[in-house]
């Protein structure tokens, strides 16, 4: 049987649905897939494949997980028909789950996601606020240092396939922290007007790594205003408005040319006057708008007079600075994309920018720097998305194209935490975060060693989280007693008893068939399942019965408390005690306590004709040990045990069982004859 | 403080944390370190250096994050590793198999130079063979001592390839963990909160004394004997309780000390300097018990997550020297202790002490290495 692991989410290779109907079975992370008897036009009955609930739990643990779940479902699907029907494919939601290096990101991220769930809600505005931005900027930091071991990963392979994967999932990684962080500026922190420029041109700067080679090269070279590339470099520093090392740069070359000085010192001036918006509250927006209303003015000066005129370069500087769209649009490779564009654009133009204009700007843009040569990609309409501020746009579209639950579920439940998402409910299950959480955390639980994680998630959906780890935690293997304790940990902190009688159980039933008396025993005193340490207890003394001596003496002497738990493990503590006195022969207690066993019905009925014979011994002691009045009340048990159940007819049949009564009337009349010598005379005396 | 901890995400998730032991005498602080790991498809035994030694910054800090070395297939969870010499190890498998890797030095790489196959096993009702999880291993160069959920214990010299002595059915419930009292005496731990007492010199398939937990047998998952005074052994539970024993008097343990809330996977007494015990647990913490500070001389106060200790002493016997960790006056002698790892969430389920280095591994796939513990 086929078995593909992983398949894109689309398609499922080999599965041909325009040949055949398909049927599903939908397990709680994974679908499986098989083609029917079905034709197309109906009528043949069909097969059905069935989820089983724990299989492999119930299959042993061979291998844990998915392949044995496939296995089962291929046999399920098997069964009666034709070999060619015998194909049954494993989908997966949550691709990205499988992902070695990615381990990192979900392990790191886990402990980032549980101490906001801690958080203090408290917190007043502006400190809440700084707190959420830090965990924001805590899971972008995992990210890239995901990234980074990406990269590292492709450099250090020589499996060029390998190497391809490697290089789509530094991408897809730095997208994720691209849209990530245009998320924690726009909604997280939410910028206003001022800040809001300045955040988004270090947004562009993280970003836009692309012409960093080229920078390097010309800084490093030996003289860079001799470089072919300077100009490009300078542009570079003015598009993302870098003005210093703008500035640093054009200096060289301005002493370089000592005839165009003036021209430099005046291109330097104006870069150097150029107002920016500050962090501080120093200035209003009004004051800003105003002293760049002035600058611009001056730059137009300029322009005008021709002071640029003979430096094409300086003059498209001077462009560029009065916000010329064209002479920006003319440094399209420098960009690379349309929101280096919008930035570059707001920055010269509009920098006191609101955040909801920024629809308006971020459109335009988009529809000006690709000008119809090519449609806008799934990454651009994320991102046009954030800026038009439609938060759930931005999900829904990055939980279609992402091949991971990870980036929406995190995301989300930050954006919850800033409580943003409050009125959207879904029309189906519960709200968005709670919705995108659960299924992440499945993808977890269907990995044979993330699941771990998963049981956190779970913890902080209020609705169906519990249910969902109920679920889940049921499938898991068991493989061994550790793994097991772990699991039923989970199951007890949570109380869910349900499940951890379940595990015990499980485990007590393992032991048991593996002859481990003594840890099934333990299994079941720590469920406390009455029933099933009964079940032990008798096989217990079924043992001792055959053998004549008990095995696991160790934990039979040291049941504790925990003997209480079953009218039959009673029995097996007292019914040891009794061989104990015997051994240490201490004759008058063993006796009486073996007495009691019968007379206040601790012993099972079918124990009582060995209990009976365990006091033949004592009877024929040399002293008298049972009283005449403990002799008669033997004799009564002795008689209620053969006569007062008719089906004990047969019994009687037994030749062996006949003599064996027989023997015990003769002891006990014996000693009931010795026992009334002795009280008489004792008394008589 | 936790600036000097170096983390590393790993992966996996790490069952076993162990510093390859020092040469005598030497002065130089560990530097490798092994790991295994656990619930994987494809488990793994990896050879860790420590980090850059040689870059000690500005203020003596160590920088550097701990980086692999080497690493090798195992077949099943990592149960338990020991340390044999500076150049092998002996890894317990969840299969019953119990092998010595060696890692050869010069040019860095792993290879298994000696498996011992289903070491602990299943005979089923049917008569069937199935390994049995190997639980714990000890070594004392050559002999190794394993025992197993069997309830088996094997004894197994390096340079021999069939066991030296095997005792079946040595415990009814699960052994968990051993370690040696004395070169012929071992102690093991089960899961009905027994510490058993075996002399394996004598033939005799029994232990030569018990000692249990009164009241509910809560389960005894780690087992580590004081390196100096031999006759006290510490203990950790299912309830994440601290036993510490006098396996000279009694039956039930001198003190028990609550810290954890889930279950103790392993603790370990500071070889060279063991008024310091070192104890981690499925509840994600990793507490120092430190019982040098004299109240007298500095008031004891509790670091952040503390908890105050509870004493619940049986006996009060008095000795001419009494160790610190058998005084049971909560006046006199005050027990200062410290959560190393104030917001983990998943379980720590290993860690090794040596010298001023503490080194520790997660459920949540990271190994974390301390070297600076007494700072």
């Amino acid at each position: 049987t086929p078995l593909m692991d992983t398949v894109p989410p689309q398609v499922v290779p080999g599965a041909d649905p325009s040949a055949r109907q398909l049927c599903f079975a939908w397990g709680p992370a994974e679908v499986l897939v098989c083609e029917t008897l079905f034709d197309r036009a109906g009528g043949s009955r069909s097969r059905c494949l069935s989820w089983s609930p724990s299989p492999s739990r119930l299959w042993g643990e061979g291998r844990a997980g998915t392949a044995a779940r496939a296995l089962t479902g291929s046999v399920a699907g098997t069964g009666e028909g034709a070999p060619s029907f015998s194909r049954v494919f494993v989908v997966r939601r949550d691709q990205d789950i499988y992902i070695q290096t990615l381990r990192k990101l979900f392990n790191e991220s886990h402990g980032i996601f549980m101490g906001l769930q801690r958080s203090e809600e408290e917190l007043a505005g502006r400190s809440r606020k700084a707190q959420l931005v830090q965990v924001s900027k805590n899971y972008r930091s995992v990210i890239r240092a995901c990234m980074e071991d990406m990269h590292q990963a492709a450099v250090s392979t020589r499996d060029p396939a390998l190497q391809g994967q490697y290089s789509t999932q530094v991408s897809i990684l730095s997208a994720m922290e691209l849209i990530w962080n245009l998320c924690e500026i726009l909604f997280v922190e939410a910028a206003a007007a001022g800040p809001l420029l300045l955040r988004l041109l270090d947004w562009v700067r993280l970003h836009v790594c692309d012409v960093d080679s080229m920078v390097q090269e010309v800084l490093s070279s030996e003289s860079p205003s001799k470089h072919k590339l300077f100009w490009n470099v300078v542009d570079v520093f003015v598009l993302q408005g870098r003005m210093d090392e703008a500035r640093h740069l054009l200096s060289k070359e301005a002493s370089a040319n000592p005839i165009s000085m003036n021209m430099y010192k005046i291109l330097d001036d104006l870069m150097k006057k150029m107002p920016v918006p500050n962090h501080g509250n120093t200035q209003t927006l009004t004051e800003l708008e105003l002293k760049w209303q002035h600058w611009h003015e001056e730059c137009q000066r300029y322009l005008q007079d021709g002071t640029f005129a003979s430096n094409p370069h300086m003059e498209s500087i001077c462009k560029i600075l009065l916000g010329d769209e064209d002479a920006i649009l003319e440094k399209k490779e420098l960009m690379t994309t349309w929101y280096h564009f919008l930035v570059t654009r707001l920055l010269y133009s509009h920098p006191t920018v609101k955040p909801l204009e920024l629809r308006f700007y971020a459109q335009s843009s988009m529809d000006l720097f690709l000008g119809g040569e090519s449609s806008p990609e799934p990454l651009d309409m994320i991102l046009m998305a954030a800026f038009e501020f439609e938060m759930h746009q931005v999900i829904k579209e990055c939980s279609i194209v992402l091949s991971n639950w990870w980036f929406v579920a995190h995301l989300t439940d930050l954006l919850d935490h800033c409580k943003l998402l409050q009125s959207h409910n879904l029309y189906f299950g519960s709200n968005m975060r709670e919705f995108l959480l659960l299924e992440y955390a499945s993808g977890l639980f269907s990995h044979h060693s993330l699941w771990q994680l998963g049981v956190d998630y779970f913890d902080h959906c209020p609705e169906y989280g519990r249910v969902y780890l109920e679920l889940h935690i049921e499938r898991i293997p068991l493989s061994t007693e550790q793994k097991a304790l772990k699991v039923l940990r989970i199951c007890e902190q949570r109380q869910m008893h349900e499940q951890v009688r379940s595990i015990c159980k499980i485990m007590a039933m393992k032991a048991l068939r593996n002859n481990r008396l003594g840890s099934a025993l333990s299994w079941s005193i720590r469920a406390k399942d009455a029933a099933f340490a009964t079940l032990i207890s008798d096989r217990f003394l079924k043992d001792y019965c055959e053998r004549g001596c008990f095995s696991d003496l160790d934990l039979i002497d040291n049941l504790g408390p925990s003997m209480l738990l079953s009218d039959r493990l009673t029995f097996l503590g007292k019914y040891r005690e009794f061989h104990r006195l015997y051994g240490e022969k201490r004759f008058p207690e063993a006796a009486r306590l073996l007495l009691t066993l019968m007379t206040a019905h601790i012993a099972p009925c079918s124990f009582w004709m060995t209990l009976l014979t365990d006091a033949l011994p004592l009877l024929e002691q040399k002293e008298v040990i049972f009283s005449a009045e403990q002799t008669y009340e033997l004799m009564r048990c002795l008689e209620d045990l053969t006569a007062g159940n008719p089906d004990k007819q047969k019994f009687q049949d037994d030749d062996v069982e006949t003599t064996k009564v027989e023997m015990l009337r003769l002891a006990l009349a014996r000693n009931l004859a010795r026992v009334i010598v002795k009280e008489g005379t004792v008394e008589g005396s | 403080a936790m600036e000097d901890v170096s983390a590393k995400f790993v992966s996996q998730k790490i069952s076993r944390t162990r510093w390859r032991p020092l040469p005598a005498a030497a002065l130089q602080a560990p530097d490798l370190f092994a790991t295994g790991s656990w619930d994987n498809e494809d488990n793994r035994i990896s050879i860790w250096s420590a980090g850059d030694l040689g870059n000690a910054g500005l203020n003596g800090e160590y920088h550097g994050e701990p980086h692999l070395l080497c690493d090798i297939q195992h077949n099943g969870d990592v149960m338990d590793m020991q340390f044999l010499d500076q150049e092998r190890i002996v890894v317990a498998s969840s299969t019953g198999t119990v092998t010595i890797f060696r890692h050869h030095q010069n040019n860095h790489t792993l290879s298994a130079s000696h498996r011992w196959e289903k070491a602990h096993y299943h005979v089923n009702q049917d008569t069937s063979c199935g390994g049995a999880a190997c639980t714990g291993v000890v070594c004392n160069n050559p002999e190794i001592v394993t025992v197993g959920e069997d309830g088996r214990i094997n004894l197994f010299r390096a340079d021999q390839k069939d066991a030296v002595r095997t005792i079946d059915n040595a415990d009814s419930s699960t052994l968990h963990a051993v370690t040696f009292l004395r070169t012929t005496e071992i102690l093991t731990v089960n899961s009905i909160g027994q510490l058993k007492i075996w002399d394996l010199r004598q033939q005799r398939n029994e232990p030569s004394q018990i000692f249990s937990l009164a009241g509910d047998r809560v389960p005894l998952h780690c087992v580590d004997r004081h390196p100096n005074q031999q006759h006290i052994v510490a203990t950790g539970g299912q309830d994440g309780m601290l036993s510490i024993w006098d396996i000279r008097q009694g039956t039930m343990p001198v003190s028990l000390l609550n810290a954890h809330e889930a279950e103790m996977w392993e603790v370990h007494f500071h070889p060279s300097d063991p008024d310091h015990l070192f104890t981690c647990s499925e509840d994600g913490s990793l507490w120092h018990w430190d019982t040098s500070t004299n109240v007298s001389e500095k008031p004891s106060f509790l670091h952040q997550g503390g908890r105050s200790t509870a004493y619940l002493s049986h006996s009060t016997i008095n000795q001419s020297v009494v160790s610190a960790w058998l005084s049971n006056d909560p006046t006199k002698d005050r027990m200062e202790i410290t959560n190393l790892i104030p917001n983990q969430t998943l379980s720590v389920n290993s860690l090794d002490v040596l010298g001023p280095c503490l080194v520790y591994g997660t459920d949540a796939e990271a190994i974390y290495v301390n070297r600076q513990l007494f700072a």
